[in-house]
């Protein structure tokens, strides 16, 4: 993977983070899903910067969003493939990169979106968790079976 | 067979759906013999939506297997009423009963319902969802008749929010038949379905029509479907419609002389009454099917592990 040249100027525009998770190379307008899929909404007083729009090589336009003290888990990671395929996930510890990686698309995806079909037993007032299978082209939901292809970060439980 | 719960047709392979089918013709053949198989075994019937056919058809099967039902009753006289999930009433329902039938309202409840419980829970429908009993009692009726390979079959009516019509188009890739689909436009299989045929089964022979005339003479099967008032804005459209898609002696001019012709009733107008005397009606037959089918989904269920023991 070549280092991101093309972020070093325009990175500046978002602070350095001395501990944290950077995620790059977001598909540009979907800092916010990222956020809305990680459950941060700032009201546990995490440190977010976002960068929104920046140029880049890779994507026409992309995203970066950075938090302060959190770690990312496999799990994480593995859903934010959903609305941002092209992701890299930094794990910095003391300013250095300690950890780089690619996201990869789970098979399943369980309590982080929620069933379109209002007739689907998830949308009740059951006790069960939303749960879908990652599809080659979208996701579906194990339950109901119903099938989303586009607009997947309009799912997101919030 | 090897599954704890009966969610949908398309858990089944075609393996499965011989063994159920192939159960269901010995007890049709001699239902004496399993007679006391069940004695004192209990099945609870979960109806969160009325349904009276598919509910006396699981009750005679438990029944004729010598076991008896327990039955929630109404949702009006039930804790549903006040607000119990689906998910505490199984786990209640439970320990009462060694096997669950469960009929609900929302897709998915008895997938999730499945989940909670340990014993074994049938599908009787859960919304616009699955009805897999129905699908095998399809399928049974189609091989007493027609057989199962080989098998031209035209589906038609309201194909777009027929569940009844997605399971047996389904099941049916496990076999070598040729689908035709025929309906109005605004009727259509869902693309969904459409697609799924295609990802279970790349060759699936799948055809669409807006008309029966041209593929009725090559028809070994038509399984005809209710088309509702309430999918139309208005009686004039309706009318129209539905008139196009109504089976009568002229109808069957065309028709090959082994023809059978299903429907998982009840019907409206869609059969006129003439043919119901004439070899090709198998609607009632498929009706009564039901009640062996259960027997073999409810033996097999039953038994041991979930596994026939023959
Ligand atoms: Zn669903």
């Amino acid at each position: 993977m070549s280092d991101d040249r093309d972020g070093d100027e325009h990175e500046l525009r978002v602070s350095k983070i001395r501990n944290g998770t950077v995620i790059d190379h977001v598909r540009g307008g979907q800092a916010l899903n990222v956020l809305a899929i990680l459950g941060i909404d700032g009201s546990q007083g995490e440190e977010v910067s976002v960068g929104m729009n920046v140029p880049s090589d890779r994507l026409a336009r992309k995203d970066i969003v950075k938090v302060e003290g959190r770690e990312l888990s496999q799990d994480e990671v593995d859903v934010l493939s959903l609305i941002a395929p092209d992701a890299t996930i930094n794990i910095v510890r003391d300013y250095e990169v300690v950890e780089k990686h690619r996201v990869e698309r789970p098979e399943i995806v369980e309590g982080v979106l929620s069933c379109p079909n209002t007739g689907c037993i998830t949308t009740g007032d059951e006790p069960v968790s939303s749960r879908f299978e990652v599809l080659d082209d979208g996701v579906r939901c194990t339950y109901c079976g119903t099938i989303v292809r586009e607009e997947i970060a309009s799912l997101i439980d919030t | 067979m090897r599954h704890d719960h009966l969610i949908t047709s398309k858990q089944l392979s075609r393996a499965d759906i011989e063994t159920v089918l192939d159960r269901a013709a010995e007890i049709d053949a001699d239902p004496a013999a399993v007679a006391d198989r069940h004695a004192n075994t209990l099945l609870g019937l979960l109806f969160f939506e009325p349904s009276t056919r598919t509910k006396m058809s699981f009750e005679t099967a438990m029944k004729r297997l010598g076991g008896d039902v327990v039955d929630m009753g109404s949702i009006e006289s039930s804790s549903v009423k006040k607000g119990e999930t689906l998910a505490d009433t199984v786990r209640v329902i439970e320990g009462y009963a060694d096997a669950l039938v469960l009929r609900h309202p929302r897709e998915g409840a008895a997938k999730m319902a499945s989940e909670y419980v340990d014993v074994p829970l049938l599908n009787a429908g859960d919304g616009a969802g699955h009805h897999p009993t129905q699908t095998l009692l399809d399928l049974y009726t189609i091989r007493e008749n027609a057989g199962l390979d080989d098998l031209t079959i035209g589906i038609m009516g309201d194909l777009k929010y027929g569940r009844t019509v997605h399971s047996l188009a389904h099941a049916l890739t496990n076999f070598d038949t040729r689908q035709h689909f025929v309906s109005p436009e605004s009727l259509q299989l869902p693309r969904e379905v459409v697609y799924d045929l295609h990802q279970v089964d790349e060759s699936a022979t799948i055809r669409e029509h807006d008309s029966l005339e041209e593929i009725l003479p090559s028809l070994d099967v038509l399984y005809v479907t209710r088309i509702q008032r309430e999918r139309f804005p208005d009686e004039r459209e309706y009318q129209k419609v539905a008139g196009e898609y109504q089976i009568d002696a002229d109808t069957l001019e065309a028709a090959s002389d082994d023809l059978t012709i299903m429907h998982p009733l009840p019907r409206v107008d869609e059969i006129a009454p003439a043919i119901d005397d004439t070899d090709y009606a198998a609607y009632f037959d498929q009706a009564h099917n039901g009640v062996p089918v259960r027997m073999a989904l409810l033996d097999l269920f039953l038994s041991e592990g979930g596994e026939t023991d023959e």
